[in-house]
């Protein structure tokens, strides 16, 4: 056990390679009960989110979530998260757990800077939204790998629709109310369910019965971490901070520079426009030899042009994976870096994203 | 766990298999189950004076990497390379075939600051 955003969670079950090979074959189950939910709710509460989020709110059919970044002003990451629209004025934020204070401090300071609505023209106004932090209501599982709407089916009844990629829907599954997602952290066909935390461990043991038959197990955070890191998911704190913002991270394509306005917008036009000092790359290593590990210097051309943030041996792949920030000269495809372990360097080319590619 | 009983023990999880004058050392059953999925094995230069207590070689899991420290003084006499192509051998056998490396040892009666199998046991149980 170890701890994790203020939780005592498993790194791993079994083994985390064990884990990680019944996510890519089968279907494992992850806690992520200690992720925080938010609901923001009210009139005005779409165009409040837009102006505090990244991504543009205004493409979300009701039932549909997005990725999305909340940044600080100078466009540093605060958290990313996914916000679902769960009804037409009703929003649900799913944010990691480690960022729940932070973000919801963040978010009231700023409910509080909208102007109370304008009665004196008679016009008539949005209110602001409501904002509620649910986070200790709910519990939530993770549902990862090619045998999952299988295993739903076995739940649900063989008629019944598993909700379409990044829609959310709510469903009554042994007398538990639940939301389903279809999303995920590991590059597998997946879904997140969140229910009541008083049913956490009931519903945890039922999709342990009844997933039996199509071989589900439980997985810790070992295996979430070799999982996402494969596909290149970032994970907040170590490849996500306030010291970089979503261009840098490579993630542009959740950010919508369209968008009138947005905290962080100027900083990211400035970026787009002048350059990004450093990237995000994600690396192999060319041969065996130690895993990669977060601090380990990046090094090109005898130079150290950055740090990794995130490192371990692929499972999947059987050889060293990781991603860093380098300084952009050195960011692009195909550039032979050194991974300095211990005081010995050894060869790593910066790869394309994901670094492993299911076969299908 | 299994926990030799012919063994010498250290509080870092080394085990200790006297040969002579020397010491043929690797890490615990209860070690390999911790740290599990062994990956890649950082060996000690045969010919190389070690003291007691510093880290000589690393262990590698997915998880995290491990130093495994010299459980007395002296001078190393060999390194399992077996384990540079198959450092899993760790995890399926850590009492045989998952040796990591012998040491000649300078003076017999440090082997005294060696815990026992039962003290061992002990020692993980709690």
């Amino acid at each position: 056990m170890v701890p994790f955003g203020g939780w005592l969670m498993p790194v791993q079950y079994s083994s985390i390679v064990d884990e990680h090979q019944t996510v890519r074959n089968a279907v494992g189950m992850f806690d992520i009960s200690h992720m925080g939910q938010f609901i923001v709710s009210g009139n005005g509460a779409r165009d409040w989110l837009n102006a505090m989020l990244t991504n543009n709110v205004a493409k979300l059919d009701v039932g549909q979530g997005q990725y999305t970044f909340l940044l600080n002003d100078n466009g540093g990451v605060i958290d990313d998260l996914i916000l679902y629209r769960i009804g037409e004025a009703e929003f649900l934020l799913v944010v990691n757990a480690s960022k729940i204070e932070e973000d919801f401090a963040w978010l009231e300071r700023h409910l509080k800077e909208v102007q109370p609505p304008d009665r004196s023209g008679g016009l008539e106004t949005a209110a602001p939204p409501q904002l509620t932090n649910r986070s200790a209501d709910f519990g939530g599982v993770a549902i990862q790998g090619p045998r999952v709407v299988d295993l739903f089916h076995a739940l649900l009844g063989p008629d019944v629709g598993i909700p379409g990629r990044n829609y959310i829907r709510d469903f009554t599954i042994a007398e538990m109310p639940v939301s389903i997602a279809r999303t995920g952290y590991t590059g597998e066909d997946g879904v997140e369910v969140f229910f009541r935390a008083s049913d956490a461990s009931k519903f945890w043991n039922l999709i342990l019965e009844r997933g039996a038959r199509f071989g589900v197990k439980p997985c810790g955070l070992g295996a979430r971490d070799t999982l996402r890191l494969e596909m290149c998911y970032p994970l907040n704190g170590s490849d996500l901070s306030a010291d970089h913002n979503p261009i840098e991270a490579g993630l542009g394509f959740f950010v919508d520079l369209e968008k009138p306005n947005f905290t962080g917008r100027e900083k990211l036009l400035e970026t787009k426009a002048n350059g990004a000092r450093e990237r995000l790359i994600a690396f192999k290593m060319n041969g065996k030899g130690p895993p990669p590990r977060p601090h380990y210097s990046l090094i090109n051309n005898g130079r150290r042009v950055g740090e990794i943030s995130s490192g371990t041996l692929s499972p999947s792949l059987n050889i060293g994976i990781g991603m860093g920030y380098v300084s952009s000269a050195s960011a692009k495809i195909g550039t032979a870096l050194e991974v300095q372990i211990r005081g010995q360097k050894f060869p790593a080319t910066i790869e394309k994203r994901p670094l492993y590619k299911k076969q299908s | 766990m299994n926990v030799p009983d012919d063994l010498l023990y250290t509080k870092s999880h080394e085990w200790i298999r006297r040969e002579g004058d020397n010491i043929r050392v690797g890490i615990t059953d209860h070690a390999q189950a911790e740290l599990t999925d062994v990956v890649f094995v950082e060996l000690p230069k045969v010919g190389a004076s070690v003291e007691a207590k510093a880290p000589v070689a690393v262990v590698e899991s997915v998880k995290a990497a491990s130093d495994i420290y010299a459980p007395v003084k002296g001078t190393v006499v060999e390194a399992n390379n077996a384990l540079t192509n198959n450092p899993a051998l760790i995890n399926s056998d850590p009492f045989g075939e998952g040796w990591i490396f012998a040491l000649k040892i300078d003076n017999a009666d440090d082997l005294k600051n060696l815990q026992s199998a039962a003290a061992y046991k002990n020692q993980i149980e709690t």
